[in-house]
């Protein structure tokens, strides 16, 4: 990846600035993202988002039903324009580089920026080795030897190793619900991105499956940057540095009501929004 | 006690005792609502018997009429053998004309069929799924027409591959609709964490897609290929039918099983009419036999 220092140090706006400065370190961000509006067709689903991500930290993204986290997130790495008519204005920048250049191809973006999705989808057909390997195999970077070891590594860092190492050969969908989620985390680091997008990954799990989750979670950003969309503001409590509270306003557009440090978002929130949301007041 | 009164009409004041509700004298519509009950269940089990009857019919019919002359020389002769005419060209023509009728239906087929389930967008899958549906209700004589104005006219003249490719125009829609509806199936969870992984389209369709829905598009594949074995009118024009062994020579005419049915049933032969009827029964017994394996299949693919 090349950083583009000249872009990544543009004038950012207020809300990023006040990020940047709530933080630990002051590194440049890696993704950033401004003024950007995600439609479906005419509607508007997610409007005027500016906000910036650090480098390993953990970013949640909570609000109610509908106000477009889970859209904003698929924004991040282009999964959203899967959907028919869906498109998007603003910017997003990787590393100071703007996904949404025309010369961008989604395809190569997406190894850099993994997503696990709220229902663990392992590969049926395929067994726990291939799953974990598949993004390597498929994506044409197939380098026999190393297979064994990504394999290993990967299961290690998702948690799942011990569980599964004498049932590599059997089928993903053998697994539980929980240990099918950790392998479709192991699956998305194994292509070793950058960034992983989490859409609600403990969602569909029982709370003891979903504290194995959050302990992996906080295990796995001492390498990778994390942005997860939870509508558990526990959670987010529990697993992230920084909280972005998303509404849905009275044109049923989302939009970022408040970015910042998790504490200060759920302690002291600047938003009588925020407040009302996180205090259980309404959402 | 509480009493319900939503069942009871407005202004029936005298309640029924709950014993006498379920108990009571029927009111009038209650008894004929059984009585039709029962017609029903006759009317649509006799529907029932009257289909299978003639199902039964046929196969009890064929292989009374044509078990007698189904010996051994009927399946190691060819229908040209002056001495003791038999079937073997129209066996050999069948095993074929048909496979090669799939290689080219089959593989075009899926190809289509995986293009309007995967990379068509609404519009033009909408479209193409009514063409195709339309193209399923095409009598299959108008493919032998079809390619008797292209292909045999301008260019091969009757022969075996022309009827491979009539055959295949009978094939093209069976194929695509089963693969276009068992490809749907695949939950686009699959797909979305395959395109998540830096996947390529291409790769993900093939690699991740089609494995998924593997057992469905093989029961298409395969029915299309039952299909072809029965299949008459296509050949009429195209294949045209031959008397001797034809083994490897798609230039040529070639004989197929329902071609020798046809014509067989035409001569004015006892011996030869009774030959239809024992080429009728190693139809039967291809056909049946492609499927009970397809049955086979599809069962065992829902246990999995």
């Amino acid at each position: 990846m090349t950083t583009d220092e000249q872009r990544s140090v543009a004038p950012a706006q207020a809300p990023t600035a006040e990020a940047a400065a709530g933080g630990t370190g002051a590194a440049s961000p890696k993704i950033e993202v401004r003024d950007l509006d995600v439609y479906y067709g005419a509607f508007r689903a997610v409007k005027g988002v500016t906000m910036a991500v650090r480098p390993r930290s953990v970013t949640a993204v909570i609000g109610p039903s509908g106000c477009g986290k889970s859209t904003f997130l698929r924004t991040l790495n282009r999964m959203h324009e899967l959907a028919p008519k869906a498109r998007v204005e603003g910017t997003v920048l990787l590393d100071g580089a703007n996904v949404y250049d025309p010369a961008v191809d989604p395809v190569r973006l997406r190894r850099y920026v993994g997503m696990v999705f709220q229902r663990p989808n392992p590969f049926p057909t395929m067994s726990i080795y291939d799953n974990v390997v598949a993004g390597i195999r498929l994506a044409g970077r197939s380098s026999r030897s190393e297979l064994d070891g990504i394999v290993e590594r990967s299961l290690r860092r998702a948690a799942l190793w011990n569980e599964v190492k004498d049932k590599l050969r059997e089928p993903g969908t053998s697994l539980s619900g929980g240990q099918q989620q950790r392998l479709c985390i192991a699956r998305a680091i194994a292509v070793d991105p950058e960034v992983v997008l989490m859409d609600e990954p403990a969602s569909a799990l029982d709370p003891v499956a979903t504290l194995r989750i959050e302990e992996l979670i906080a295990e796995l950003r001492t390498n990778y940057t994390i942005v997860i969309v939870t509508h558990n503001m526990q959670q987010a409590g529990r697993v992230s540095d920084e909280t972005a509270f998303f509404t849905m306003d009275e044109d049923r557009a989302g939009y970022l009501v408040e970015f910042g440090p998790t504490r200060e978002i759920f302690t002291n929130p600047r938003e009588q929004l925020t407040e009302d949301y996180v205090s259980g007041r309404f959402g | 006690m509480a009493v319900r009164t939503d069942l009871v009409p407005d202004g029936a004041a005298q309640r029924p005792s709950a014993a006498d509700r379920l108990l009571g004298p029927h009111r009038g519509n209650e008894r004929m609502r059984a009585v039709v009950d029962v017609v029903m269940r006759l009317v649509s089990l006799a529907a029932a018997i009257v289909v299978i009857v003639p199902l039964v019919a046929i196969v009890g019919y064929v292989l009374v009429k044509g078990l007698p002359t189904l010996t051994l020389e009927f399946l190691t002769h060819a229908s040209g053998n002056t001495e003791s005419p038999g079937a073997l060209n129209a066996i050999l023509g069948s095993l074929q004309m048909v496979p090669v009728a799939l290689l080219i239906g089959g593989s075009l087929g899926l190809l289509a069929g995986i293009y309007l389930a995967e990379y068509a967008g609404p519009r033009m899958a909408a479209g193409g799924t009514f063409l195709v549906d339309v193209l399923l209700g095409v009598p299959s004589i108008l493919a032998g027409v079809l390619v008797y104005a292209t292909l045999v006219t301008y260019w091969t003249g009757s022969s075996a591959i022309a009827g491979s490719v009539a055959l295949a125009v009978v094939m093209f829609p069976i194929v695509i609709r089963a693969s276009e509806e068992v490809l749907r199936l695949v939950p686009g969870s699959i797909r979305e964490a395959s395109l998540a992984l830096g996947i390529a389209r291409w790769r993900t369709v093939v690699s991740v897609v089609v494995p998924v829905a593997r057992a469905g598009l093989l029961t298409g594949i395969m029915l299309a290929f039952a299909r072809g074995f029965g299949e008459t009118a296509p050949l009429l024009f195209t294949a045209r039918g031959s008397e001797s062994l034809n083994v490897g020579d798609f230039s040529s005419p070639m004989a197929a099983l329902p071609l020798f049915v046809y014509q067989n049933s035409r001569l004015p032969d006892r011996t030869f009419v009774a030959q239809a009827w024992s080429a009728a029964i190693v139809l039967l017994a291809i056909v049946l036999a492609i499927n009970v394996i397809v049955r086979g299949r599809s069962v065992g693919s829902r246990v999995e």
